[in-house]
Parts: C-alpha cells; structure tokens; sequence
C-alpha cells in the first residue's frame, strides 16, 4: 500500500509548461509537489513550509532563480532544501556561478524523467522507480 | 524476422562474441540491426542474414557485432560501485601498495568510456596521497567505435548530465560548442586497447582491481566461467574484481569468491576467506 508522500517538491518557473511536466515527472516520483512562477511567491511558499527540493529556473522576470537562491541560503534556517537550478544555458560559467551561489546541482532544459531522476539521486533524494507509472 | 534468421543470428553471435541471446531478444536483433542494415545499404534482416552466411570477417560482420554489444552506459553509474572505489578499493590499494607505488586498474567493458573516466575522477580526488605513483587505468571493449568516442572524450549534454555530479563536471570539463571535452589531465589516466572477452587478455598484464560491470549477463555459463577464471589469472593475489548487480562467480567458478563483506566484490579465494575483517583492513586489500 502507499503511504502519503514526505518528501516535498517546490518547482520555481515562469513557464507554465515547465511547470506542467516537471510536477508531471516528480509526482510519478512521490513527491507531494507545489508550484511558484515567480521568485517572491516560491520565497513566501518556501516561508511557510521548506520543501526537500527545490527546482529553480535561472532566468526569470523580477527576482531571477540567483537572487532567489542567495536569499534562501542566507536564512538562518536550518531545514535547509536541495536545489536543482535549472537553466537553458549550458555555458560552464553559468553553472560555476550558480554553484557559488549555493545550488547543489543543475539541470539543462527541457529535462525529462530520466534526467531528473538522475539529478534527484545525486543530491541523496534517492527516487521510488518500482512505484513510477 | 523467421525463425531461421533469428537461430542465425543467435548462433553467429554467440560465436564471434560469446553472446548469448534468449528468444525474448527478438526484438532487441531487430532494433539494432536495422540501423546497421541501413548504413551498408542493405533492405531487410533477412537480406542481412543472407549476407552474413555468405561473408566472412569484414566491416559488415563487425558492425554486426559491435551493434548487438554495446551497452549502455554512463558517468558513475550505479553509483555505488564508485562509493566502493572511493571508500575501500583505493584506500586500501593507496595502503597496500604504498611501498611499489604503482596501481593498475582494468576497466574490462569500458564502452564510451563512462566508467574508465569516472574512476580516474575519483583517482584524482584522492592526487594528494598518490604524488609519485605510477597509475594506469586500462579500458577494453570489443566495440572499436565505442573505444574512438571514448578515446575522443567528447559527450553530448544529455550524457553528461546523467550520473555525473556538476562539481566533476565543472572540474574535468570544457565545453566545445553543444558538447563537453573530458580534461587532458584525465584523459592522460585512461589508455583504451579493443579486446573480445573470449580472447585472451594475459598480454594486459596483471591488475590490481578489475570492473567487470554488465558484460557477463551477455554469455551463457560456460562462457560466464571461462571469462571469470581468465581474470582471476590476470588479478594480483590481493586484488579484487568487481562485478555488476546481477553478475555473481557463485555457482560458475571457484578461481574468485565473494568478498564476504562488498556486494558485488570478489577476490583470490585465499584472500576472501583468510581472516576476519580487522586483519583483511590491515592487510589493504
């Protein structure tokens, strides 16, 4: 029997597209999973409950994924999540510079299961494959 | 493809690489073959068995091989195979040959490269203590073409995202348009030779460790034995071999017997059941 989900997801994109297979995929993961399309809304959620794991779009309106990150990492809170950065740039120094920042590993877009599931067991999230559809 | 064809296949396979084809791989000849029936021009499976009966040894039979051969794979995969290299294979290695300061290591179904690679990263991690030493990762497969992608080093963003953590990716790599050069400091570690398993590897010379990762699962039992007793010639008589997830020696083979403490992890049957563990950690390997 399955039993409900602990481990939560927190998908940060302005894409609703992105949005729609990442939660797709993560959810055939079990993960129980929320979503923001900005970086203040994903920093409020993430206020009210600190997700495992965090996917966080590098290039976004307002607050981009770097800022969002800096201000999460500077909190004092020590229930810390995972992040995932995930970029449609694939230049070294893109990624050197969200590794400073605190990113624990990077995703290219678009990604499919099989890379996320990589990138979630690389971070110690291991996954579930038996229970995926 | 006709029943004929396919025990065609089966058998001439089986001869030339020792793989061991169930009938469920039905499917499995026709997805890989047929792009090779493309490349030399040829219509239908069975045009390319008819070739084959009548052919001998050429670039045909040889991509025939190397396509039903090749097996997937990437950086560190499994993981756990490089936790065990990284936490007890080179620890002990770095202690029991300290006094020669010189470390073989034989990745014996290296394909793309992938798992020679991943562990000359791990190699490097641990430079501090290694200054001086002699060290050579060896990485053999009977594919050609995938020891010339190995030898180039160069990987597409989807195979370097799979397995590899982005620190070693960060570290190691340099980007060459849509695609990722493995440094020359790593690439230095690694030489690739083509070898067929079923051949003999003595002129390797001896290693200290040996991956033998997801080739076995290819033959069939006699072949399985053969090729385990072959490598229990070629490993030092402290070394250790280590196999896929689903590839054991028991039941094959007494040349090697489990670690007893490594899934896994197989040794000279001596060393496996010599002491208890706190004697075998003194003794490195």
């Amino acid at each position: 029997m399955k039993t409900a989900s602990t481990r939560t997801a927190l998908i940060v994109d302005d894409s609703a597209v992105i949005r729609k297979v990442a939660r797709r995929i993560l959810e055939t993961l079990d993960f129980s999973v929320r979503d923001a399309e900005d970086g203040e809304t994903a920093l409020a959620m993430c206020a009210e409950a600190m997700p495992s794991v965090i996917l966080l779009d590098w290039n976004m309106p307002n607050m981009d994924g770097y800022e969002v990150l800096r201000q999460l990492r500077q909190s004092s809170r020590g229930d810390q999540p995972k992040v995932l950065f995930c970029t449609t740039e694939n230049d070294v120094g893109a990624i050197a510079r969200a590794l400073r920042a605190g990113a624990d590993e990077y995703i290219m877009k678009p990604f499919d299961r099989e890379i996320l599931t990589a990138k979630l067991d690389q971070v110690g999230l291991a996954t579930h494959p038996s229970e995926a559809a | 493809m006709t029943e004929a064809d396919f025990t065609f296949l089966r058998d001439y396979l089986r001869k030339r690489s020792g793989l061991s084809l169930g009938g469920e791989k039905r499917y499995l000849v026709e997805s890989r073959l047929s792009p090779v029936c493309r490349r030399f021009g040829i219509g239908t499976l069975a045009d390319l068995v008819g070739t084959l009966r009548l052919s001998r040894e050429g670039p045909l039979e040889r991509a025939v091989v190397e396509a039903m051969t090749t097996n997937e794979t990437f950086f560190f995969r499994d993981r756990a195979p490089f936790d065990l290299f990284r936490d007890v294979l080179l620890p002990r290695a770095i202690a029991a040959r300290a006094s020669v300061r010189r470390l073989r290591i034989w990745s014996a179904a290296a394909s793309t490269g992938q798992e020679p690679y991943s562990l000359a990263m791990l190699i490097h991690e641990a430079a501090a203590q290694l200054a001086g030493w002699q060290i050579e990762i060896v990485g053999t497969d009977l594919s050609t073409e995938v020891l010339e992608k190995a030898r180039l080093g160069l990987y597409s963003h989807f195979e370097v995202q799979r397995g590899l953590p982005v620190q070693l990716l960060v570290k190691h790599f340099t980007q060459v348009g849509e695609q990722w050069r493995i440094s020359p400091k790593i690439a230095g570690m690694v030489s690739y030779r083509p070898l067929n398993l079923l051949q003999s590897f003595e002129h390797l010379g001896q290693f200290d460790i040996v991956y033998c990762r997801n080739v076995l699962i290819y033959f069939d039992a006699p072949t399985k034995a053969d090729v385990l007793q072959r490598i229990a010639k070629v490993l030092a008589p402290d070394g250790a071999v280590l196999l896929g997830a689903a590839e054991t020696v028991i039941g094959l083979t007494d040349a090697l017997a489990p670690d007893g403490e490594h899934r896994g992890l197989y040794r000279h049957p001596a060393t496996s059941a010599r002491a208890p563990l706190p004697h075998r950690l003194a003794a490195g390997f």
